[in-house]
């Protein structure tokens, strides 16, 4: 995992003195809110709806134990015991006092943690494929190269008033877990026929109220020129990104108006005057920072699998724990471990102290100390050993944390919505909690299989419903919460937005709507493989819009 | 009808206006404003208690009896003045024993 080295602790610390300073001059009226809002943005404190909210950086979703510890602290010491894991990697709190913030990030950047570029109009938090470092089918750790991009993009001068907020992802994985595509900048790590690394660069991706895939600008970007052609983007971007409306002032929005071939020529132009100079990544520094990467010293296990086949073969819980909750891992009797934060109708993403802190255990224990945040909202063991697996999920099972869902229909993704959010137009924690409780039956997931449903309070997005498979984002219609349901809609590779299917629903209709959604699937599909997004793209809407409207 | 709403600076707390011209936190508290005097008048009181820095963006809300009940009219209010739906033990919804204070 990455060290602070001495540079990065004193900026941070620096950074959370100055900001006591200002909160100190807020309250004594040194600075009014017009001055003091971007200042606290750019630490990463909201108001919301009930209260201070505080978002926190968790780079490329990896954290160790300690640091989960911290967070567990802050939740019970100055939050209400519990904290909310979002779809970017970070952590939010949502009611801490403005009084108390600089002495909860004093309490992080102990633990090398902070809330910078969590907000504004910035290079925000670079996330990565939760299974980094561990997956089997993983080309390259993306982690050092999130690092480096970090390193470069905090405080950048020039890219620190940008038109709007800017967001990198980087996969290092064929299959992308990442979502990349949606993403203003998305890399996708590649080898060369020589064994050289690069990227496949995307250009322009982003939801919210013009949801766009990003387009493929580089096949393949040399990874010393990461940092090179990175900046030239952002050059092209913070020169011609409209800064007159904050509705077209993204990035996609300018790949869209600008057209690619010229946009392209833009940032090629703008490479070839800033390659080979200072941005130009040498092998050493690669190197150096992969080296905080370096994968923990696996055991040569022997009679893993024997072991936990024998405890899967006594525990039906078990049995279907392993089938949805651990994945392949590159190292020979290992394994990655979903912790799913959607237990049966709880709202996604929530995390009590103490569930944070049997987390940090088990990872001490048994996870060689590393735990990830997954954009879908759940928590990542990405190193264990296969017999660890039925003692792990004893534990789990005590904390309430032993949900078998990993990628099925309760699995959902929710943002805050308007339980928490100041611009939401619908709540969608209570959607995804009763979806949840109507398809609780764990023979009926298993027998659905895959399926993402994802849910926003509102036209942000935050809660990716443009990329679920099944979307649901809510609105207000005369006062009344609405819900509009898009399908097809994919964040994978092949990343699709998904198409509105009809009128809206009442809260109350939403839930039935959906369980006909998916039960028009299951009854369709032509094996129980083909999934969901694959039925759909073969046989059109049709047969939902009918299911839904009836023929009319 | 209406009142007026706010957080507090320092912790954030979702305050309305009362009657006595302190902000208070629970909706029961707050100061009706039937008239468009009582309006302006409360608004003179959100701006000085903003430049006080007490508050923040104080703005108006409507409200409605129901049941006997002062209500906000917009759901978001409602949920302002009691807190998460989702979470009924958090919140001004949680404490309703002391809200008479
Ligand atoms: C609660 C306070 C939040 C506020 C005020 C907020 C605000 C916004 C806004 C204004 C946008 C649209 C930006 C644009 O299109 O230019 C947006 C997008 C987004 N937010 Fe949030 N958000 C909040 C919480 C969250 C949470 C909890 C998550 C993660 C679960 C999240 C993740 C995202 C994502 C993934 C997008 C869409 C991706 C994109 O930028 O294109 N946000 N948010
Ligand atoms: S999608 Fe809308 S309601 Fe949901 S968190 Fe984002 S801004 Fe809030």
């Amino acid at each position: 995992m990455y060290r602070y080295d001495e540079f990065d602790a004193h900026f941070v610390s620096a950074r959370v003195d100055q900001f006591r300073d200002q909160v100190q001059r807020r309250l004594a009226g040194d600075l009014t809110e017009d001055q003091f809002k971007p200042l606290r943005l750019m630490n990463g404190v909201y108001l919301q709806l009930h209260a201070y909210m505080l978002r926190i950086a968790i780079p490329y979703g990896t954290l160790n134990a300690r640091q989960m510890r911290r967070l567990a602290h802050v939740a019970r010491t100055y939050d209400r015991g519990y904290g909310h894991f979002t779809t970017r990697q970070n952590i939010q709190f949502n009611w801490p006092r403005l009084k108390d913030i600089p002495d909860i990030l004093s309490q992080l950047a102990e633990v090398e943690m902070h809330a910078i570029q969590t907000s504004g109009n910035c290079i925000r938090n670079v996330t990565a494929d939760h299974f980094s470092g561990a997956a089997a089918d993983e080309i390259l750790d993306p982690r050092p190269y999130a690092e480096i991009l970090r390193q470069w993009s905090s405080l950048h001068p020039e890219f620190s008033y940008l038109p709007r907020k800017f967001k990198i992802a980087v996969t290092g994985a064929p299959h992308d877990r990442a979502a990349v595509q949606v993403h203003d900048i998305g890399l996708q790590a590649v080898r060369d026929a020589d064994g050289n690394v690069g990227f496949r660069v995307f250009v322009g991706g982003g939801l919210g109220r013009t949801p766009m895939v990003g387009r493929l600008v580089r096949e393949f970007l040399p990874e010393a020129d990461l940092l090179a052609y990175s900046e030239a983007i952002l050059r092209v971007y913070n020169r011609y990104g409209r800064r007159d409306n904050k509705y077209k002032a993204r990035i996609k929005i300018l790949v869209h108006e600008t057209g690619l071939e010229e946009l392209k020529a833009d940032i090629e132009a703008e490479f070839a005057e800033i390659r080979d100079g200072v941005l130009t990544l040498p092998a050493s520094e690669i190197e150096r920072i992969t080296a905080y990467f370096a994968p923990p010293a696996f055991d040569v296990a022997v009679g893993d699998e024997a072991v936990l086949e024998a405890a899967i073969a006594a525990d039906p819980q078990l049995e279907a724990f392993a089938a949805r909750n651990v994945h392949p891992h590159r190292a020979p009797g290992y394994a990655s471990l979903t912790i799913s934060l959607k237990p049966i109708g709880k709202a996604p993403g929530d995390a009590t102290a103490e569930q944070m802190e049997v987390v940090a255990d088990l990872a001490e224990r048994y996870g060689h100390d590393e735990i990830r945040v997954s954009h879908e909202q759940n928590l990542v063991l990405p190193h264990v050993r296969r017999r660890d697996i039925p003692a792990i999920h004893a534990a789990l099972a005590e904390a309430g944390l032993a949900e078998a869902n990993a990628g099925l229909v309760t699995d959902i993704i929710a943002c805050p919505g308007l339980d928490y959010c100041a611009l939401a137009t619908a709540r969608s924690i209570p959607v995804a909690q009763r979806i949840s409780e109507r398809f609780a039956s764990p023979e009926r997931q298993r027998e659905i299989g895959d399926l993402k449903i994802k849910i926003s309070g509102c036209i942000n997005a935050c809660g990716h419903h443009h990329v679920g498979h099944i979307g649901i984002l809510g609105v207000e219609k005369k006062g009344e919460e609405y819900y509009q349901i898009t399908l097809g809609g994919s964040a994978d590779e092949n990343t699709s937005v998904g198409e509105i299917i009809g009128r809206g629903f009442s809260y109350d209709e939403v839930v039935d709507a959906i369980e006909k959604v998916v039960d028009t699937y299951v009854g369709l599909r032509e094996t129980p493989q083909e999934d969901f997004l694959a039925a759909y793209r073969r046989v059109g809407d049709q047969p939902f819009k009918e299911a839904l409207y009836g023929t009319a | 009808m209406k009142a007026l709403t706010a957080n507090r600076l320092i912790d954030g707390e979702v305050v309305w206006l009362g009657r006595s011209g302190t902000w208070v936190e629970t909706l029961a508290g707050a100061w009706l404003l039937e008239t468009p005097e009582a309006v302006a008048e409360a608004e003179a009181a959100g701006a000085e208690a903003e430049a006080a820095r007490l508050i923040v963006e104080p703005y108006l809300i409507d409200l409605t009896r129901e049941d006997g009940e002062i209500q906000p009219v917009r759901f978001r209010e409602k949920i302002r003045a009691k807190g998460p739906t989702v979470r009924l033990d958090l919140g001004k919804q949680a404490r309703r024993e002391v809200s008479a204070a």
